[in-house]
């Protein structure tokens, strides 16, 4: 039984789910402190940025914590479908009438939707960015490292681009507003005097987060 | 005597094998000061009369302890008001002319009888699983009031200890989770002295018992605190998270 209570219950999904989603947030700032970059539009912003983008794809160590983020992207999606297909079987016959905006907000019940729009919307930008920086053919700057930031200011020019980057960081927004406090309850973690603390950071942080993310192609775009 | 009127759309089914179906019944004569439960007795009055069949629905107390009455009623358990059951929800909540939805509790592990009566034995099972204390009955009783027990830890034991069972925390869940239940009674006892000895055998097994029946996976909506008549508090979910992770990690 000790076995399942850290493995297959019902708690213990919602630990994974807790911790990863806990990790991944931490993630986002450290993405969000290095992609801020891209904001310096000079020819010495795109020289700084490329040699960044060198480090963060050659240098060990960064390389191995970048395993265990695609593990935990991966993690948390797996566990999020089973548990959503799971309170699916919970309530075989669905109410005719309910009421769900007298006792939850609307995203709190949405998250496997949320979670799923945001899961697309990591492939379409890793094979954007990321798979060309591994595998395609990109182009050199004058230091001869692989100039990732062209690539970006180029596809930034696209107007849809932008606009699904934007719906995109919304989606993430509503994700994080429930997330990030929902994780900390998960874990067990609920106190008079800090839960109120947790949850204006996790506020804050779901919604400062998503905009600069969403800042970053929108200032190439008109800056092009 | 009464002067509302009323259109209630009711879940009808003839039992569990039936699929059942919503059907509409007019109200005449309904009194402000009625409560839910009297309204249906009025409705059900009626349909005797006629020589059809009544609406099946659980009642016991009426005066909000007992946690038999349920219904779902107009998209939320217990129907709109905070803090209190069917039994206790008055007729004055609603204005003459008004339709009103009635549907049982809709829950895999809860299910349904007839019409808006749901077996609620998934609760007992878990309960049975772990929600007691061990004590001896050989006359070496120790006396409770000799164990000093802080205030705070009191108070939110009682507080757990009011939980009357009626199962809305599962009916308002979008998945179907009965953590605030289960939550509820796990912190009533092992907040106290005489629920530490068996507080790791308890939590697991009675999660574990949670899982079996069928119950979905809390996602922290918050929808089950809000619902319920007893006021219960998420706390205890998180209380229960934290210790359950313990057993888990150190239950030999
Ligand atoms: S926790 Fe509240 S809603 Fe759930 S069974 Fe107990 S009293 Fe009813
Ligand atoms: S009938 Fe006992 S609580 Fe409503």
């Amino acid at each position: 039984m000790a076995r399942s209570a850290l493995l297959g219950s019902s708690l213990a999904k919602k630990y994974w789910m807790a911790l990863t989603g806990l990790f991944l947030s931490i993630f986002l700032i450290a993405h969000l402190a290095g992609n801020l970059q891209l904001l310096d539009m000079s020819p010495d912003g795109q020289l700084k940025f490329n040699e960044y983008a060198k480090f963060m794809t050659t240098f060990p160590l960064v390389k191995i914590v970048s395993y265990v983020l695609y593990a935990s992207i991966l993690f948390h999606a797996f566990d999020g479908i089973l548990l959503a297909i799971q309170n699916r079987k919970a309530r075989p016959v669905r109410y005719v009438h309910e009421k769900s905006s007298a006792n939850r907000t609307w995203y709190s019940g949405q998250m496997a939707l949320l979670g799923t729009l945001i899961m697309v919307f990591i492939v379409l930008h890793m094979k954007a960015f990321w798979y060309e920086m591994h595998w395609g053919e990109l182009g050199m700057d004058s230091n001869g490292n692989k100039d990732l930031y062209t690539l970006v200011a180029v596809t930034f020019t696209q107007l849809w681009y932008v606009v699904v980057y934007v719906i995109s960081m919304a989606v993430l927004a509503f994700h994080l507003l429930h997330g990030f406090s929902s994780a900390f309850q998960s874990l067990g973690a609920n106190h008079p005097r800090y839960t109120p603390v947790i949850k204006s950071v996790g506020v804050f942080f779901a919604v400062i987060v998503p905009i600069f993310f969403a800042l970053i192609p929108v200032w190439m775009f008109i800056n092009a | 005597m009464g002067n509302m009127k009323l259109n209630l759309k009711i879940w009808r089914q003839k039992g569990p094998k039936d699929t059942g179906a919503m059907k509409t019944y007019p109200v005449n004569d309904v009194s402000e000061d009625m409560s839910f439960l009297e309204m249906l007795d009025v409705l059900n009055d009626n349909l005797v009369r006629k020589n059809e069949e009544p609406i099946a629905f659980d009642h016991d107390c009426r005066e909000g302890i007992c946690g038999s009455c349920s219904l779902f009623i107009n998209g939320e358990p217990h129907g709109p008001g905070r803090g209190i059951t069917t039994c206790q929800l008055h007729m004055r909540k609603f204005k003459d002319g008004d339709t009103i939805h009635v549907e049982p509790w809709r829950s895999a592990a809860f299910p349904v009888i007839k019409d808006l009566a749901v077996d609620r034995s998934a609760f007992d099972r878990i309960q049975a699983a772990g929600g007691f204390i061990s004590v001896n009955t050989n006359g070496n009783l120790v006396d409770g009031n000799a164990l000093p027990i802080p205030k705070v830890d009191a108070d939110t034991a009682f507080d757990a200890a009011t939980c009357i069972g009626c199962g809305a925390c599962v009916a308002t869940c979008p998945n179907g989770s009965a953590m605030l239940f289960v939550s509820a009674k796990v912190s009533q006892l092992s907040l106290l002295p005489q629920g530490r000895p068996e507080a790791k055998e308890r939590v697991l097994n009675m999660v574990e018992q949670m899982d079996k029946e069928g119950f979905g996976n809390c996602s922290n909506t918050g929808a089950c605190e809000v619902e319920c008549p007893k006021g219960i508090s998420l706390e205890h979910i998180a209380r229960m998270n934290r210790e359950y992770m313990v057993a888990g990690v150190t239950k030999k």
